[in-house]
């Protein structure tokens, strides 16, 4: 792998003095293909480029600038919406270019697919967990071939060796001589070397910066109200919308009251589309006023009758068809009819909404020939892409103005709201900030897909598993954001820890069949790993319990053979102090559950001990978590994925369920959407496992592994087997 | 024209009286670090300190707190426990996406200052109002018992 480095004339200039490197993020190399698998997500990137007709090249995707003070700029490719690549990401550049962390300044690129593409999700994409895993090679690089070029410009000026000099904290020493220099001395004569290649990276035993736990860079301006989200934006002359959208997938807006709306103080404009209304104010309390007195009614359509139950009944329908085949070891169906024991099941999931804190919500100012566009998005090409195509501009006259994200989880992956936002744009007078209230962020986000499936295994007759088959039946995410993606029928995040399951047993047939409703699916944090890992490792839960067997043992038999995972099961089970029974509680009956995984590129096993009430209150006590994510750039910030991922896991798979009745979202708010609160949440106890090894994400993982700790854990206490999700939807009384 | 006090300043708002007072200080005073996340005092984004007390911004009219002293996150730091629980907040790096940080460092501020040494069950009372969907929680539990420390 190697990074290519511009540093020409043109773009010295363009930098108004100083040293301005491009350098390009790389394709996926081999070794890195092997260990991590192309992610799902990478089909984003593909629909980002297929939007905006982009194709790949080798131009410089991501710079770095260096100014005549030294100050060091990374214009960063990557968002930032809490899982702190504004702070690891840095971290690789500024340990090879051997600057103090406080001295790099981050710039938001600007949307283009072409530059800030991702190497592992081929378009300008944060997702799927891969920041660190892509970036880590190439940033690091970037900054070893800065320094070599800062130090040889010094060197040139000394007339020595440039093997005689070296660089630190920003400063280049001549040892011999004791000479100094910064970097800002010597960035003009920089400017006029070239790039030498493959410079020698550091040796682990070597690293200042990655691995130890450096605060976030964040962290400031997110504690004194200072840090700009989306939402935060303010234009001259700007008008606050709020907006309602047809309550039923297809429905039409029938009606509203413009007069009335436009008599509330305050109130600019009444906007109408065919399926949604916005009304824009002075501010958003007039906004919501006024679309309160437009009272628009609906022409519900064809989805009308829509609920749950005949969405479920559906995909019921579907699962008992043969599906496309992901994986296909030996011959699973004949080995389980033959086998001495059968055990069958069939798991649910629920949809899912997001529910990021800061709901959806973009601003746009739509002039003669120029739309600009201040949001925060995991998908600022795609972003640009969708204005561009609804205004009818060219790219590069749609500018996207990008922030801090508060929460992205997969739901702004999405740029429906910002395609809404400017259809609306097309009819209002000046600058407009178009937000969704909680209730219609809730009623009007794309789904985590709703699951169905169908399991079974074989036992010999010692009980373990010869044959082990799995029918997946969901809608396909992939098949609606990037058609390509999807072969032979497989939708790769579909069957995402089920293809893979990482259990030794000879026959394995993993099926997906897609059925598709008028309901809006996407991705959601954990993506396909989520759904599949409750599957799995609940259904290796209910074999273990089958046998007779204690569910640690009978995982570390079938993964014998592979030393990562056997690594975290072993140190999750010791962290537990999984050979004691739980803390008793008093009138509560307890248990404690566990779950491996591979996703991500991490590996990780949760203990979750829990107590459940005689009524059926499950309250979660404490989770341990054992991950190995190869190298860690920054410690603290793996604590705080896997602290936030279980969290996250623990509210949905308790709680959260989006309902269908008369083609209608029965959830509103966080009063009936619940969240985690601070007096429910769990000690967390995080152990990672040292390694050198590539690294692997962490933004995900703690998530998707945390449902069957939990659910196991509630089996182990009331001997009640949950196959549907969420917690509450089953009743647990004594 | 109703005139709020927002952080010592007098401010004329030109807004309808029922207006929650969130809108006033997003929108027309342009102090946007207190957030909107739920409009029904349901996630304590919008907390601010009235008279010392916390509120539910997205849900308080602006003629209930006309000559009131409104305090919002971007003064905090002139309170002295605030600047603690500032300092605490950094010092544990509490925060993720950071969206509710503003709502969850004045109501930590304001606990503090009613009860300087909070047991775990008065952190549970005073912050179980305040959502985070990054899951900062232990990490804020930790945070109000660093600044405790420090009074």
């Amino acid at each position: 792998m190697s990074t290519q480095l511009q540093a020409s004339r043109r773009t010295f200039l363009q930098a108004g003095g100083g040293l301005l490197l491009g350098f390009t993020l790389p394709g996926f190399g081999a070794e890195e293909q092997k260990r991590n698998e192309k992610p799902p997500e990478a089909a984003v990137g593909q629909a980002t480029r297929n939007m905006t007709q982009e194709s790949s090249g080798l131009e410089p995707n991501a710079f770095i600038r260096i100014d005549r003070a030294g100050a060091v700029t990374l214009i960063i490719h990557k968002v930032e919406m809490g899982q702190g690549t504004f702070t690891s990401l840095p971290m690789l550049l500024a340990e090879e270019l051997e600057v103090d962390l406080a001295q790099v300044k981050l710039e938001q690129a600007p949307a283009d697919n072409e530059r800030y593409g991702d190497p592992l999700l081929g378009g300008q994409v944060t997702g799927g967990s891969t920041s660190i895993r892509a970036s880590w090679k190439p940033l690091r690089q970037a900054g070893a071939t800065a320094r070599t070029m800062l130090v040889a410009a010094a060197a040139q000026q000394w007339q020595v060796e440039p093997s005689t000099c070296t660089a630190r904290n920003g400063v280049i020493t001549h040892q011999a001589s004791g000479r100094t220099l910064n970097y800002g001395d010597v960035v003009d004569a920089a400017a006029k070397m070239r790039a030498p290649k493959d410079v020698p990276l550091k040796q682990p035993k070597d690293f200042k910066l990655i691995g130890k736990p450096l605060k976030r860079l964040d962290s400031p301006d997110k504690v004194n109200g200072q840090a700009v989200f989306g939402i935060d934006v303010r234009l001259p002359n700007m008008s606050v919308a709020s907006v309602a959208i047809t309550p039923v997938p297809g429905g039409k807006l029938q009606s509203a009251d413009d007069k009335k709306a436009l008599a509330v103080k305050g109130v600019r404009q009444v906007i109408k589309l065919d399926h949604a209304i916005a009304v824009l104010a002075d501010h958003m309390g007039a906004a919501k006023q006024g679309l309160a007195a437009a009272a628009p009614t609906w022409n519900d359509g064809p989805n009308a009758t829509l609920t749950t139950q005949t969405l479920v009944a559906g995909l019921r329908t579907a699962s008992e068809k043969q599906g496309a085949v992901a994986r296909n070891d030996g011959k699973a169906q004949e080995a389980i009819a033959r086998a001495p024991r059968k055990v069958e099941a069939v798991y649910e999931m629920p949809y899912l909404a997001h529910a990021t804190m800061e709901p959806m919500n973009c601003t746009v100012d739509l002039r003669s020939g120029l739309c600009e566009l201040w949001v925060g998005t995991q998908v600022p090409a795609l972003a640009q892409g969708i204005a561009a195509k609804l205004t009818g501009l060219p790219l590069d006259k749609v500018r996207v103005h990008n922030h801090y994200l508060g929460g992205g989880f997969g739901r702004r992956l999405e740029v429906d709201f910002i395609g809404l936002a400017v259809e609306f744009a097309k009819q209002a007078r000046g600058p407009v900030k178009f937000i969704y209230s909680r209730e219609e962020d809730i009623q009007h986000d794309m789904y985590r897909p709703y699951y169905l499936d169908r399991i079974s295994a074989g036992l010999d007759d010692k009980s373990i598993p010869v044959a082990w088959f799995h029918r997946i039946t969901g809608s396909s995410i992939m098949a609606r954001f990037a058609p390509a993606a999807v072969q032979d029928g497989i939708d790769s995040d579909a069957v995402e820890g089920a293809k893979d399951q990482p259990y030794e047993i000879p026959n394995v047939r993993v099926e997906y069949v897609r059925h598709e409703s008028p309901v809006a699916t996407a991705f959601w944090r954990g993506v396909g790993a989520t759904h599949n890992i409750w599957v799995v490792e609940s259904f290796i839960d209910e074999l273990a319990a089958t046998a007779k067997q204690d569910p640690l043992v009978y995982r570390q038999q079938l993964l014998k053979n592979n030393p990562r995972m056997l690594a975290v099961l072993n140190l999750a089970a010791e962290k537990a102090g999984w050979s004691q029974p739980p803390r008793s509680v008093e009138g509560k009956r307890v248990g404690r559950g566990i779950s491996v995984q591979f996703a991500f590129g991490s590996y990780m096993s949760q203990v979750a001990d829990v107590s459940v009430s005689p009524e059926g209150e499950v309250q979660v006590h404490r989770v341990v978590c054992a991950v190995d994510c190869g190298q860690v750039i920054n410690p603290d910030t793996v604590v705080a994925q896997m602290e936030s991922g279980v969290n996250f896991g623990l509210s949905a798979a308790l709680w959260n369920e989006i309902t269908f009745e008369k083609g209608r979202v029965q959830q509103n708010n966080f009063t009936d959407y619940r969240v985690m609160r601070i007096n429910e949440a769990p000690t967390i106890e995080v152990h990672i496992v040292k390694s050198n090894d590539a690294p692997g994400g962490v933004g995900e993982p703690g998530t998707s592994a945390i449902a069957p700790a939990l659910t196991n854990a509630i089996f182990a206490a009331t001997g009640k087997r949950l196959r549907k999700l969420p917690v509450a939807a089953t009743s647990l009384k004594a | 024209m109703p005139a709020l006090t927002v952080n010592g300043k007098s401010h004329s708002v030109d807004v309808a009286p029922d207006t929650p007072l969130l809108w006033a200080l997003r929108d027309v005073i342009g102090l946007t670090g207190t957030k909107f996340g739920c409009g029904i005092a349901a996630c304590g984004a919008c907390t601010v300190h009235v008279d010392g007390q916390p509120m539910r911004s997205c849900v308080t009219p602006v003629q209930a707190v006309i000559g009131k002293q409104i305090v919002t996150i971007e003064a905090i730091e002139q309170d002295p426990v605030g600047r603690r629980v500032q300092a605490a907040w950094r010092e544990l790096d509490v925060v993720q996406c950071g969206y509710c940080q503003s709502g969850q460092i004045m109501a930590a501020t304001a606990l503090l200052a009613a009860t300087p040494r909070p047991s775990d069950a008065d952190i549970d009372a005073a912050m179980a109002g305040n959502l985070c969907r990054c899951g900062t929680y232990g990490r804020i539990r930790s945070a109000i018992k660093r600044a405790a420390e420090r009074t």
